[in-house]
């Protein structure tokens, strides 16, 4: 089976948007997006439970994206493709959808994979867009995957409960957070990962025209950053043995007890 | 400016989320706000919605639609929004809501703002109000174009019953090949047992933190000693710790108690949308950077093998004295 997983990098450590272009600061050091290994390792245990194919990583993001896909190659992804181009800055939704499905429709993948989130934008939303683009079914909230006769079994958790849905491949899904706990990298997977391919294309190169793209491919803007409610005082203290007095005093002096 | 709003429904009830956003719709200017109710044998829902406010009820009764699924949802809403040329298309976010409004976005090629609090009409244009990086940053977004496109965080907006009734309208259901070819073949429906946490004044609630299925006792003697209910997070949930209808979250339940407890729960987003209302928080975690401290009230920075317990009869004792 061919999978394809569509992963993100995203700033390390704590993010900021630059107040100048109201965009998220990426001059930082990026990290693979967490959410993603989850996509990833489900990509591995679904080829190794097939016993043949290949995992595939498509990433739309700056060059320096490199990094974060050697990250998910030296978890045992066999290769990647980076869609990085200075006009493609500033996509929204319709835009990344739109650039993302024309990278995977060179693929041909028999499944495309996200995680459930980016952990910078909290963007929770783009697998049904691509799933629309390319014309594929798509399920989302993946606490667990199967395959078996060309077609996927995939259980979701709702706000309702656990539900169980069948599609045929080729599918897009998306995986929860909770589906496994994703491997760390071994040494040699990370040695193995420098000698792996990562493809670098452009926009032209996948045919995307330039009003697609970016800014001017965007149904969506930003107007201005304001600071958030004030919040109550928070308290936050090292437990030295009196942590659980400590707790019972503020119930109490909040009369929750 | 002609505003539809999407109403999701469970049973026989249209979910409060729903409504809540339909009563948020009422405020924006739209004298004449429509809702859409799309499911089988779902004709009876559009009362409901003209009591919360819609003046019109687009309804898509179709036996196609009775499983909960997004995109025959979107080829239906795309039609409308063409058709009726509606500019404005609200959503409260639910695992539907979220890819039915993504979908739509890209099917229009719409644009689609997500996770907003709030939407206002600002010197004549709609703004969003969207909360960023850990809700250290509202962001005000908008649209370039029409239609727009918004998806609401969960429980931004109560309804509001205004008692009104609303024109019912039957839209044609035609469905696009790939929208069908995934099925739903088991829905399971949650199994609850006793009261529901969702009327609890205390939850207690235990993450992966705890280390295993067993120690979930730890979580349930505090909150027995505290006259509350137990909660749990998804990851425990899905590990089969506990089961799904204590589940607090963007997939389980929004709560509000007076008071939560967070035991070895990290804070990461998917929880925090479903008990960040709650009265007072208290987290206990040994990682100092979790998350949940950046919302909670109280943080205790500690094993909580050693402070839950040690809580629980403090607890007691007080109770006792």
């Amino acid at each position: 089976m061919k999978i394809a997983v569509c992963v993100k990098q995203v700033p390390e450590g704590h993010s900021r948007i630059d107040p100048e272009t109201k965009r998220l600061d990426r001059s930082g050091e990026g990290a693979l997006n967490g959410f993603d290994a989850n996509a990833v390792e489900e990509a591995l245990r679904l080829k190794d439970a097939t016993g043949a194919g290949e995992v595939v990583l498509i990433s739309l993001g700056p060059a320096k994206a490199q990094d974060a896909l050697r990250k998910a190659l030296a978890m045992g992804a066999d290769r990647s493709v980076l869609v990085t181009d200075d006009a493609a800055s500033g996509s929204d939704l319709v835009a990344t959808s739109y650039t993302l499905a024309k990278a995977l429709e060179r693929e041909h993948a028999d499944l495309v994979l996200f995680g459930q989130q980016a952990g910078d934008s909290d963007g929770a939303v783009l697998w049904a867009a691509v799933a629309d683009r390319l014309r594929l079914p798509v399920v989302s909230q993946a606490a667990e995957v199967t395959h078996a006769d060309g077609k996927l079994t995939v259980k979701r958790q709702t706000e309702f409960g656990y539900d169980v849905i069948e599609a045929p491949l080729p599918a897009v899904v998306a995986v929860s957070d909770a589906i496994n706990e994703p491997r760390y990298p071994s040494l040699k997977g990370i040695m193995g990962a420098k000698s792996k391919p990562q493809e670098t294309v452009s926009l032209s190169d996948l045919g995307v025209e330039s009003d697609r793209a970016g800014e001017q491919g965007s149904r969506t803007e930003v107007y201005a950053l304001n600071d958030p409610p004030p919040r109550g005082d928070s308290k936050k203290i090292e437990d030295d043995g009196n942590g659980a007095q400590a707790i019972l005093d503020f119930l109490a002096e909040k009369r929750l007890v | 400016m002609s505003t539809l709003v999407f109403l999701e429904h469970h049973g026989d009830e249209l979910l409060k989320g729903s409504l809540g956003v339909l009563s948020k719709a009422a405020t924006l200017g739209d004298a004449e706000v429509a809702g859409v109710v799309l499911g089988s044998g779902v004709r009876g829902l559009a009362d409901q919605a003209g009591k919360f406010g819609a003046a019109k009820v687009y309804v898509a009764d179709d036996a196609q639609l009775e499983a909960p699924l997004p995109q025959p949802r979107v080829d239906v809403l795309a039609q409308l929004v063409r058709d009726k040329e509606i500019d404005t298309v609200l959503f409260g976010n639910s695992v539907l809501g979220a890819d039915v409004a993504a979908g739509l976005a890209a099917r229009l090629d719409a644009g689609l703002n997500w996770d907003l609090a709030d939407l206002v009409q600002q010197n004549g244009k709609l703004v969003g109000k969207r909360p960023a990086l850990q809700d250290s940053v509202y962001v005000d977004v908008g649209w370039k174009s029409e239609p727009r496109i918004a998806l609401f965080r969960s429980g931004s907006f109560d309804p509001t019953e205004v008692g009104g009734s609303a024109d019912v309208e039957d839209v044609t259901v035609a469905l696009e090949d790939f929208s069908t070819s995934a099925r739903m073949v088991d829905q399971a429906h949650e199994e609850s047992e006793g009261p529901s946490i969702e009327d609890a004044p205390v939850i207690v609630a235990g993450g992966r933190g705890l280390g295993g299925p067993e120690n979930f006792t730890l979580v349930e003697e505090l909150a027995k000693s505290l006259g509350g209910a137990v909660g749990a997070t998804r990851a425990v949930v899905d590990a089969g710790w506990y089961p799904y209808s204590t589940q607090v979250g963007q997939t389980g339940k929004t709560v509000s108690p007076k008071l939560y407890i967070a035991c070895g729960i990290s804070g990461a987003i998917q929880h925090k949308v479903g008990m960040q209302s709650s009265g007072v928080i208290v987290a206990i975690n040994k990682d100092s950077n979790a998350p949940i401290f950046e919302f909670s009230d109280l943080g205790v920075v500690g094993d909580l093998h050693e402070v839950v317990p040690k809580l629980t009869e403090l607890v007691k004792a007080r109770k006792a004295s």
